[in-house]
């Protein structure tokens, strides 16, 4: 073995040469972009509309995927108005399909950049770039004897991976599910298709018509509530309320909930730089950059030209919102996202920001 | 401002302090006007750019397997030194700038881009984006000016080494790369006396570019010509297939090298262009920084292939005026910065490349000669300098 590993290894070292100085992967990729084993992307293979402001994308992972858990999500990488902006989206699909493929399911939220690009601009072919399948909102390994499913909205997207995967599995299963009007449920049809054979109780609720579903409410609805294992994903403010009534009910072991993180950042006037590897963490006023203010607070700053540049005072900011003194044009970077290099010394900060120094 | 002031007519004796800063103005809304177009055209057009330039490359070295033949080593040299032009200038020089840092993809950043040069990319950025750039034309503060090694301006001291300074233009611009590599090393400075040649950090950056050196050179005259050995056996002559591929290797080097230098000399050396004086830029304004970028920069004029192959540097009044916005753009941007240059009565130095390079190398052979006459003594008609705001 260590023979051939020794070999390989010098094989490859030769390949690199050949490609220098750049690595072979970078020539693999104006070929085959999904072949390339260092950046993770996906092709869209289908675009399929669910409702008026949901699509499915049924996408082909590259190389080094791992399949996701039902009920797990993806952070997909997508290139709007070619800036690569980062979200999450719960795999809708049923696990193991022996076609390799996935699907997302993209609900249009109001003011939302990425989710309205997907909508409009999502064609067949186009790539993604795409994250390993995360979290823990998931069906255990023993599938429960009796299941609670209570969803709002786009809520709907990882319980139906988990129903599409394991459905079969549970005898009992009750889903609750709130959307605006009859045609705004995300997966409609195949959810009441499912409720008339049998295979699950649904219990519609449309909001317009029957007003916000409140968690008292649920007691009416499903009278065995706290007998049954329970997962809950949609708006935080549902969440917020599902959670204190079952911790009020002592159930709370029994709730596993899935919140979409908020991402909305505005843009006001100075914020606070906190470098997290250094541990300070200063105010900065409006209209001061972040390099000047770091300099002042004793942060060992990169710098250079001091004038937007040469780039040599980039940092990566993890979080945050940022405004280009020069031009007042606001970059945003939320948690979901690769951390963006921000050149400090044209930045000001326009609210919190977390940098990576 | 500037050493303008010693000229027989100074080309900025007629603005005003107000006008100055009124330029500055205008251009930061032609600068606002473009950053907020950037976006997906930009994207699409560096990402088609390194997908025509890795095709290219590709495909050019298939057909240098069999450089044994006289016109397969034909073609592919042509394609290799095009896709080299297109390597260093298209891509690499605008990406090294953070052009396309916005589109936030990891794999086409200023921090992660290596290009096909002996200058390491990080050293470069140094050298070129924060010195050259900010610098622009300021003597002795531009090493660009003369790359340190040849007088070109009139107000430098003659020494009788500066005439051989056609020679050393000319081994310059074949061995550009290696040049550029010393260049950014600051050789001549550091090599000069023995504590800054054993500074660690002068020695760790030796040691970047050998290994960078070595790498390319393994690249260009030993991996690739040995694959096209085999070809060479088959049809009875590996030693001409090895040599074939190599030289066809260094001819394409060598051409990237004299193009680039060509381009490069076009931007700040032809007549026209004006340099400024180490203390003319204390305390600058934003309006004078531009001025001085106005002023200091030359274009070549053109057709949309030729701005494209010279990486737009083709618009080096516009490059310089925007460093950092997608250079695709700049052919877009010049009419409104020309009207500019009309508007306040500037000269905008633009001309065919034979003439731009005519005019260069004129200077270069001009003023390896001392001066025939003196040089004008400081005239003081300067405008006014605005005063410096008062200390809050």
């Amino acid at each position: 073995m260590p023979v051939t590993q020794k070999l390989r290894n010098g094989a490859w070292r030769v390949v690199e040469l050949i490609t220098t100085p750049v690595v072979p992967a970078d020539y693999l990729d104006v070929i085959a972009p999904l072949r390339n084993p260092h950046v993770l992307r996906a092709r869209v293979e289908a675009v399929r509309p669910e409702t008026d402001k949901a699509v499915t994308l049924v996408l082909r992972p590259g190389r080094n995927w791992q399949p996701a858990a039902p009920g797990q999500y993806v952070r997909l990488g997508v290139d709007v108005d070619g800036v690569r902006l980062w979200r999450a989206y719960s795999v809708s699909s049923a696990a193991g399909r022996a076609d390799g493929l996935f699907t997302v399911t993209v609900n249009e939220v109001a003011d939302g950049l990425v989710s309205s690009y997907l909508r409009k601009n999502a064609r067949r072919g186009m790539l993604l770039t795409l994250d390993l399948p995360a979290g823990d909102f998931v069906l255990p390994e023993r599938r429960p004897s009796k299941a609670l499913f209570v969803t709002a909205g786009s809520g709907i997207t990882p319980v139906m991976g988990m129903l599409r995967s394991a459905v079969h599995e549970m005898p009992d299963v009750v889903v609750v599910h709130s959307a605006r009007t009859e045609d705004d449920v995300v997966f409609g049809s195949e959810l009441r298709e499912l409720n008339k054979q049998g295979r699950i109780r649904l219990i519609e609720r449309h909001t317009r018509a029957d007003g916000r579903l409140k968690a008292a409410d649920l007691a009416e609805l499903v009278p065995d509530l706290f007998e049954r294992e329970t997962w809950a994903c949609g708006p935080g403010d549902m969440l917020d309320a599902i959670t204190e009534h079952w911790a009020d009910a002592g159930a709370e072991d029994r709730l596993h909930v899935e919140r979409f993180r908020p991402t909305v950042l505005v843009a006001g006037d100075g914020g606070t730089a906190a470098f997290e590897r250094s541990g300070i963490e200063t105010e900065v006023a409006a209209g001061v950059t972040i390099l000047d203010a770091g300099e002042a607070a004793g942060q060992l700053m990169p710098s250079g030209c001091r004038m937007g540049i040469c780039f040599k005072c980039v940092l990566p900011m993890r979080e945050g919102i940022v405004r280009d003194v020069r031009d007042g044009s606001v970059t945003t970077v939320t948690e979901l996202d690769e951390p963006v290099l921000i050149q400090t010394c044209i930045s000001a900060a326009a609210g919190p920001c977390r940098l990576d120094a | 401002m500037t050493t303008l002031q010693r000229k027989d007519v100074n080309p900025i004796a007629h603005l005003t302090p107000e006008d100055i800063e009124a330029i500055g103005v205008e251009l930061d809304a032609i600068r606002d006007e473009f950053i907020a177009k950037r976006g997906e055209t930009d994207a699409n057009y560096i990402r088609k750019m390194i997908k025509i330039q890795r095709r290219l490359e590709l495909s050019s070295r298939a057909v240098l397997l069999f450089s044994l033949f006289p016109p397969a080593w034909i073609l592919g040299t042509v394609g290799l030194s095009i896709s080299k032009i297109l390597e260093n200038m298209e891509i690499g020089h605008n990406i090294l700038h953070g052009q396309y840092d916005f589109m936030r993809d990891p794999k086409i950043h200023s921090t992660t881009w290596e290009w096909d040069s002996a200058s390491p990319a990080e050293q470069w950025k140094h050298s070129h984006n924060e010195l050259h750039h900010k610098y622009t034309n300021v003597v002795g503060r531009d090493n660009d000016l003369g790359y340190g090694i040849m007088r070109v301006d009139e107000q430098q001291k003659w020494v009788p080494a500066h005439l051989g300074q056609p020679l050393y233009n000319f081994v310059n611009a074949i061995f550009f790369e290696y040049g550029i590599a010393a260049y950014d090393l600051e050789l001549g400075r550091n090599l000069a006396t023995k504590k800054r040649r054993n500074n660690p950090a002068f020695r760790a950056r030796l040691a970047q570019v050998g290994r960078k050196i070595r790498k390319q050179m393994a690249k260009d005259y030993v991996i690739h010509p040995l694959l096209s050995v085999p070809v060479g056996l088959a049809f009875g002559n590996p030693l001409g297939a090895f040599l074939g591929t190599l030289s066809a290797n260094a001819v394409a080097s060598v051409v990237r090298n004299l193009w680039s230098h060509s381009v490069i000399m076009c931007g700040h050396f032809p007549n026209g262009v004006e340099t400024f004086e180490r203390t003319s830029i204390t305390g600058e304004t934003r309006g004078e920084w531009y001025l001085r970028q106005m002023l200091g920069s030359a274009n070549i004029s053109g057709s949309k292939l030729m701005h494209i192959m010279t990486g737009n540097l083709s618009h080096q009044i516009e490059h310089h005026l925007f460093p950092d916005l997608p250079a695709s753009r700049y052919a877009e941007i010049a009419p409104k910065v020309r009207a500019l240059f009309e508007k306040y009565e500037l000269n905008y130095v633009t001309g065919p490349l034979p003439m731009q390079v005519a005019s260069a190398w004129a200077k270069v052979f001009r003023l390896a000669l001392p001066n025939r006459e003196k040089a004008n003594d400081i005239d003081h008609a300067v405008p006014p300098r605005r005063p410096e705001p008062a200390a809050v």
